[in-house]
Parts: structure tokens; C-alpha cells; sequence
């Protein structure tokens, strides 16, 4: 497999996004090649990137507490147009919402104090999987 | 401060201290680390000593309490006359909510109110528009129309506690909803006290919540400062804030600086349209971080307020005292607090405010926490409003004025960070201002280094967080008392727009609206007809939607 494409994304409103690059700096230092997307996509901004620029996976960064809703459209999107693109997600994510989002199809979700270190491994893991 | 001859004795002595005392020391136990550096890179020396504050004149660098350069402190008297402002951002869900939970915190005894929006109010979508799903009320409380201000400041009486509305691309409708429902209260626009932050530039670099380009952005600021000044004497009518700057990853001496170089940006603007900064001056206020380096930031503080006046004087010509004062709102930094062990959160936040206190803060919001899992619970928000009551009546460190004035290290920073924070300025200046370096892309990636850096210096070990990457513990999971908001809330507010939309007159909201339009393409001053609308009850989105539609839309420039 050749270099590892990531969109790196923020759905929805909230503008916080120093978390958002500072992981896809974090990528693109491991040698990954990122695509950020900047603030205030909506769902179909998103999967349509992925698809246009062919990733291997899709990192979403959402600290609003809309994650629930944006997620499932996200992932509804991706099954609609078929593309099996694993989405792991970061952000101020309750514990209790967690289970669910995993059962939804989030691949992994990391919350505030994650190692950069810790992200870009498993990031190479889940792209691996795919 | 010292003479040549005492200076040249200290010096010598500190050689000897060097040689003898403190070589056998470092033989025996070496230092912790190689080097110690303060936020913005710069090494921080072992100790500081008169040599290190030589240049420091006291009258002019430091001087008196309520006089410039206003270092110590912008009143005379300080905490000694009257606490600061202790003012919780709080707002969520539906504005019924949030008026309940503004009257808790009034028989608390928080002093001030101030509103947080949830961001289809920030960004001026209406509730049932496509781009609020999943945002309603969340991170703030949903505002469509004047009926929801109504409940949101029912029984709260505006001519007595003073309101701070954090918001910016929308703030000139919010702040024309608040004079309306003032005047239901029989409360005149000259009696209303508070802030709106009104502060587009650090929505660019930092924050995001931002509808227009910048040049109409900066007109509509212009406007409220024409329009406040006549009609708002006692409101602060922006809110120039670093907070986000820094909460974005900006060092001590970056937040200064950006903050500062936008606080130019809105005067020459404001100047050039023909207002005089003698009289607009005194309703800029600033907002400022208070962050884990309790030593840097209480020097922060103190050069920030000094750089302000000297800008004010000497760039703008300033004379008059209130136009010179750089009076400012701290929040404790949301950043630095940890999902890991939540509670340490309290001793950061203490921490943190103490330094806002000793920098000389007019208000302050201390961090629930609890913030880095969700919102704040009733308890959380207890405890952070407790720990200012502690600061402010039990610490002492109100009792006298700016009580660290005259430490060696205190003065020797104040005067680094505002040097360093004037080179900046300078750089900016050279490049064309503020609005230019945003536009480029300077600021934000100055900013984004900066973070990196530090969550780097956190990965390796070189910045300890308690709890995080030293002293950790396995933890229960912890998100059992988080606050969370009822997804049914963004259906009550569709249907309360739904309602909305039958009831009022709407031939009379088209019309305002269509006024509105006009005004804009003939480039008025829009405050009269955003007033006159909302009073209408149009709603913010329909209102935004006219800006948006005369002066289009901005797309930030994405910068990695």
C-alpha cells in the first residue's frame, strides 16, 4: 500500500478547530498525505471529498455535541454511495455516547488528552484494516 | 531604580554566588532540566535580581494605581473599592431554560450575567434551517426572534444587572434585541450596562463563527460603536478578545499581541469613519486568558494594560484617561483542563484565577470542571463561581493593590512580554495591518505553530500535565453527571419559529427588511433598521440573510 490519504473534517458549526490540525499536522509528519477540509462542512462536503481525493480513511472532529447526528448522517452517506471508508472521530464526545457511535460504524473515537502518538498509530491501523 | 554603584555590588556578588554557592549546589544536585523557558520560548533565568528591572523607571514604566500607564491597575482603588465583576458564561438549550438558570446564579451571588449563544445564533442560521441540525441549544442557548429574549431576561432586570453577550458576526441584531426587550421593561438604552464582544477579527484567526468578509464585518462594528456611543454610554461595545487566540494555541506574548493589533485594527477603522477615539475609546474593553503559568500571566496582564495606553496615547492621541484604559474580562483557560481526574481541574482553575486577580482583572469567569467531558452541571458551576468568592474574600490578595508590583521576575516579564509583544505589532504593521496578515494566513499559522509545538512538548514529557502523561490512574469512566441537553429542545424551537412566523405581522417584517436592504447598499448605518426589524420580529436568520445576500459570504483560506 502506498502512502495513507486522510481527510481530516469538521462537520458542522463549531469552529474550534486547533485540535482538528493539530492532528492532521501529527498525520502529515508520520507521512501520511492529509486533506483538511476546514470549518463548517455539512455531511455531503465531506463524503464528497473523500470520494473526489480517494482516502483511506476519514477523521471527523466535532466538539459542538452535535457528533450523534452528524455522524449518522455521515456514515448513511458513505453507505448510500457505497464507499467503505472507515471514519474515526475526535472531539469532546461524552463516554456514554461512545457505545453507540461505535455500533453506528465509528471506528474509534478519541477524546480530549489523546497522544498524538496514540491517533497517528491507530490511524495507520485502521487505514491498514481497510 | 537601584544607583550604579549598588547595581555594580549586586552583580558582583551575584558572580560570587555563581562561583561559590551555587556551583557546589548544582555539583551536588543538578537542575531539573537543561533549560527553563517561559511560554513564548524565552529562557527564564535562575533568579532575577534588581540588575534584571535596571531600566525600569518606577513613574513611568510602573507608576500608580488608576493612572498611566496604568500598569498596576486601571482604578484607584482596585478590589479595595469593589470586587470585579464575577460573571459565568452560561447559556443552553431553550431560553427558558437558560433564564432559570441565570436566576440560580443571580442568588448565588454572580454579579453579571453573561450569555452564551448556541452557534446557529452565533453564525445567524434560524433554528429550522438545514445548517443548525443537531446544533440547537447546545453549546448555548438558541436564539430565533425577539420573543425568545423576552423569556430569556424575563424577571431579570436589565436596568440592575448588567448582561455580556458573547457574540460576533450576529452581535448587532442580539445587541438590538436586548434594547428592545429593555424598553418592554420601561428600561432606556442609557441605563443598559454589559458587553457584547462584537469582535470579528479573532472570529478569522481564531474562532470561526463568521458570516461576512471582513470589510463589511468591520463596517457593522463601526456602525455599533456610532450607534453606542450616542445611545449606550454605559456598554462596552466590544469585547476585543485574545481568550480564543490563545485557547487556539497562541503563546502568552502572541495573545497580547494579536489581541492588541486587532484592538488597532477597530480604531483606525472606527477613526476613519470619522469617530473620535476620545469618546469611543472608553466602551472598547478587552478579553484576556488566564492561563497555567501563574507567574507569566500576571505579567501578561500588567503589559497588556500598559501597552494599550501607550498605543492609545501616542499612536491615536488619546488624552482622555477613560480612552486610555485597557479594562478587561478573564476567563480561565478551557484548554488546560483535563478528562483525566476531572477534579484537578478546580486547583488549575483556582490557579488561573488567582493570576486574572493579581493582573488586575474587571471581571471573571472561572471554568467548570467538568468542561473538557460536557457542559457544566449546576453543581460544577457552583464550585467555579465558589472558588472566585474564596479568592475575592478569603485569599487576602484583594486587600492591597497589585501586591506583586516591584518582584524582580514580575517587572522583568511585564516589561519582555510587552517589548515582544510591540516587535510583533511592528511585523504585523509592515505587512499592512491586521485585516491583511488574517487575510494571508500569518496569524492563524503563527497560532497553529505554536500549538503543535506545545502538544509535542506535551508528548515528550518536557510539559507535564498532571494526571495525563504523569501521575496517571486508571479511571471509571465519568460522564455520569454531564449535563446534556434534550434532543426534543430543537423541536420546541421549530415549532415555536412556526408559530412565530403566523403570528406576526408579516407584511411589516418584509417591509423592515427590504428597508434594511436599502440601507446596506447605500451603505448607512444599519443599527436603526436591524432595530427597527427585530422589533418586528424578524428573526435572525432572515436578518443575516440580507447581509448576507448585499455583502456575501466569507470562505477562510485553509491553513495547515
Amino acid at each position: 500500500m502506498g502512502k495513507i490519504r486522510v481527510l481530516v473534517g469538521k462537520p458542522g458549526l463549531d469552529g474550534h478547530d486547533r485540535g482538528a490540525k493539530v492532528v492532521a499536522r501529527a498525520l502529515r509528519d508520520a507521512g501520511m498525505e492529509v486533506i483538511y477540509t476546514g470549518i463548517r462542512q455539512t455531511p455531503e462536503d465531506i463524503v464528497n471529498t473523500a470520494l473526489e481525493e480517494d482516502v483511506n480513511v476519514i477523521g471527523l472532529s466535532i466538539l459542538s455535541g452535535a457528533h450523534m447526528k452528524l455522524c449518522e448522517k455521515i456514515l448513511n452517506l458513505l453507505k448510500e454511495k457505497n464507499a467503505q471508508i472507515p471514519v474515526f472521530l475526535g472531539g469532546i464526545i461524552p463516554e456514554d455516547d461512545i457505545p453507540e457511535l461505535k455500533k453506528m460504524g465509528i471506528s474509534e473515537v478519541f477524546g480530549p488528552g489523546t497522544s498524538l502518538e496514540k491517533i497517528t498509530s491507530k490511524v495507520k491501523e485502521i487505514a491498514g484494516d481497510n | 531604580m537601584f544607583k550604579e554603584d549598588k547595581l555594580n555590588e549586586i552583580s558582583n556578588k551575584k558572580k560570587q554566588w555563581e562561583e561559590s554557592t551555587l556551583k557546589k549546589a548544582i555539583e551536588k544536585f543538578p537542575e531539573r532540566k537543561e533549560s527553563f523557558k517561559t511560554t513564548y520560548n524565552e529562557e527564564l533565568k535562575r533568579v532575577y535580581t534588581p540588575e534584571d528591572i535596571k531600566n525600569i523607571d518606577y513613574l513611568e514604566d510602573i507608576g500608580f494605581p488608576g493612572e498611566y500607564p496604568y500598569t498596576r491597575g486601571v482604578q484607584p482603588t482596585m478590589y479595595r473599592g469593589r470586587f470585579w465583576t464575577m460573571r459565568q458564561y452560561a447559556g443552553f438549550a431553550t431560553a427558558e431554560e437558560s433564564n432559570k438558570r441565570y436566576k440560580y446564579l443571580l442568588e448565588q451571588g454572580q454579579t453579571g450575567l453573561s450569555v452564551a449563544f448556541d452557534l446557529p445564533t452565533q453564525i445567524g442560521y434560524d433554528s429550522d434551517h438545514s445548517m443548525s441540525e443537531g446544533e440547537v441549544g447546545k453549546v448555548g442557548v438558541a436564539i430565533d426572534s425577539l420573543k425568545d429574549m423576552e423569556i430569556l431576561f424575563d424577571g431579570i432586570p436589565l436596568d440592575k444587572v448588567s448582561v455580556s453577550m458573547t457574540i460576533n458576526s450576529t452581535a448587532s441584531i442580539l445587541l438590538s434585541m436586548l434594547i428592545a426587550v429593555a424598553e418592554k421593561q420601561g428600561v432606556s438604552q442609557d441605563k443598559l450596562r454589559g458587553t457584547i464582544q462584537n469582535d470579528i477579527l479573532k472570529e478569522y484567526i481564531a474562532r470561526g463563527t463568521y458570516v461576512l468578509p471582513p470589510e463589511p464585518s468591520m463596517k457593522i462594528i463601526v456602525d455599533i460603536f456610532e450607534y453606542g456611543s450616542k445611545n449606550l454610554p454605559k456598554f462596552n461595545l466590544i469585547s476585543i478578545s485574545g481568550y480564543h487566540i490563545r485557547e487556539a494555541g497562541a503563546n502568552a506574548v502572541q495573545e497580547v499581541a494579536f489581541t492588541l493589533a486587532d484592538g488597532i485594527a477597530y480604531v483606525e477603522a472606527a477613526i476613519k469613519a470619522g469617530l473620535d477615539p476620545n469618546v469611543f475609546g472608553k466602551n472598547l474593553s478587552f478579553f484576556f486568558n488566564a492561563h497555567n503559568n501563574f507567574i507569566e500571566e500576571i505579567a501578561k496582564f500588567r503589559a497588556a494594560r500598559k501597552l494599550w495606553a501607550k498605543i492609545m496615547r501616542n499612536r491615536f492621541n488619546v488624552t482622555n484617561p477613560n480612552a486610555l484604559k485597557l479594562k478587561f474580562h478573564t476567563q480561565t483557560a478551557g484548554s488546560t483542563l483535563t478528562a483525566q481526574q476531572p477534579l484537578n481541574n478546580i486547583i488549575r482553575v483556582t490557579i488561573q484565577a488567582l493570576s486574572a486577580v493579581l493582573g488586575g482583572t474587571q471581571s471573571l469567569h472561572t471554568n467548570s470542571y467538568d468542561e473538557a467531558l460536557g457542559l457544566p452541571t449546576e453543581l460544577s458551576a457552583t464550585i467555579a463561581l465558589r472558588t472566585q468568592q474564596i479568592i475575592a474574600y478569603e485569599s487576602g490578595v484583594t486587600e492591597t493593590i497589585d501586591p506583586f508590583a516591584g518582584s524582580y521576575v514580575i517587572e522583568a516579564l511585564t516589561k519582555d512580554i510587552e517589548e515582544k509583544a510591540m516587535n510583533y505589532i511592528d511585523k504585523i504593521e509592515k505587512m499592512g495591518g491586521m485585516v491583511r496578515a488574517i487575510e494571508d494566513g500569518y496569524v492563524q499559522k503563527e497560532i497553529l505553530n505554536s500549538a503543535y509545538e506545545s502538544q509535542l512538548a506535551v508528548e515528550n514529557n518536557e510539559q507535564i500535565i498532571v494526571g495525563l502523561n504523569k501521575f496517571t490512574i486508571e479511571e471509571e469512566q465519568k460522564s455520569g453527571s454531564i449535563l446534556k441537553v434534550d434532543p426534543e429542545v430543537e423541536e420546541r424551537q421549530k415549532q415555536k419559529l412556526k408559530e412565530l412566523r403566523k403570528e406576526r405581522n408579516n407584511e411589516l417584517v418584509k417591509k423592515n427588511l427590504l428597508k434594511l436592504r436599502n440601507a446596506a447598499e447605500n451603505n448607512e448605518n444599519l443599527m436603526p433598521f436591524i432595530l427597527e426589524a427585530v422589533k418586528s420580529y424578524a428573526t435572525l436568520g432572515e436578518i443575516t440573510d440580507v447581509l448576507r445576500e448585499v455583502y456575501g459570504e466569507y470562505h477562510e483560506a485553509v491553513i495547515l
